[in-house]
């Protein structure tokens, strides 16, 4: 059998390549792709908890499924704002949106 | 080795394979194709924890919606056509070092928690699994209140989201 800590250490190395793509990559929403990389690991850590340490309750699933809605959401206004800056300034790079820097 | 073992570590190679080239492929549609693999790697992995119910919405949402609705904002707002960009900030070691830290760190603080390395211990209907989320997402004892914030939530960004993404009037834009 698969111990849990295959899923763990396949959670943490998810997340750790995500948040290199969230802190290294220029383009807006190659950021979102990277976020989306760190929602899934999460997803893997709280379905193998769930699965190891409780499976007769539904807490786990619960919280992933709070994930799954955050992320939908997140995804949706995330995507909306690049269009709208897009649309006004014909820019898709972070390093050009300094505008609230000083 | 067992086969489950060796499906898994085909999983999860599949996984990491897909979503180095993710944050790496400076074409932003490669990256999302990418993504699209690593998300069908991560309900792979859902399907050996036996949360097969999370592994079809995760096919159906991440993938059938939020990496369809990734590629079209690429489509809109980018010439994917042009010419090659640099793909990275100048963060890149730093950040690089940085999520390196937090790997060996979660990895090495979690070796010290006596169940790291635990089995599974009991089995679970799914079907009973699936029901039971059902009524609890619904009953006053469960889970209510976050499934009517979740709702309320979705609603607010689908209605955001069309706001923000509204195409400017021409008075606004001076």
């Amino acid at each position: 059998m698969i111990p849990l800590s295959w899923y763990l250490i396949l959670a943490a190395l998810l997340f750790g390549i995500g948040l290199f793509g969230v802190l290294a990559r220029k383009n807006v929403i190659a950021i979102l792709l990277g976020i989306e990389l760190m929602l899934n690991a999460v997803n893997i850590n709280l379905l193998a908890f769930w699965r190891y340490l409780a499976p007769e309750e539904v807490v786990g699933q619960v919280f992933t499924a709070m994930v799954f809605v955050v992320a939908a959401a997140e995804v949706a206004v995330g995507l909306a704002l690049v269009i709208s800056v897009w649309r006004r300034r014909n820019k898709s790079s972070a390093d050009e949106l300094d505008m609230l820097k000083w | 080795m067992e086969p489950i073992q060796v499906v898994f570590l085909i999983g999860a190679a599949l996984v990491l394979f897909s979503a180095v080239m993710v944050v790496t492929r400076s074409n932003l549609i490669h990256a999302a194709l990418y993504l699209i693999l690593t998300l069908f790697g991560v309900a792979m992995i859902f399907v050996l924890l036996e949360a097969f119910y999370w592994a079809v919405i995760q096919v159906v949402v991440y993938i059938g919606a939020i990496a369809i609705m990734i590629i079209m904002a690429i489509m809109v707002t980018r010439d994917v056509t042009g010419e090659e960009h640099e793909p990275f900030n100048k963060n890149v070691i730093w950040a690089g070092l940085l999520g390196l830290l937090v790997v060996v760190t979660l990895v090495w603080s979690l070796t010290f928690w006596p169940q790291f390395g635990a089995e599974i211990q009991q089995s679970v209907d799914s079907q009973n699994v699936i029901a039971d989320l059902g009524s609890q997402f619904f009953s006053g004892q469960g889970y209510l209140i976050p499934s009517i914030v979740a709702s309320i939530l979705l609603l607010a960004a689908l209605i955001a989201a069309i706001k923000i993404a509204f195409p400017i009037k021409q008075e606004e834009e001076d």
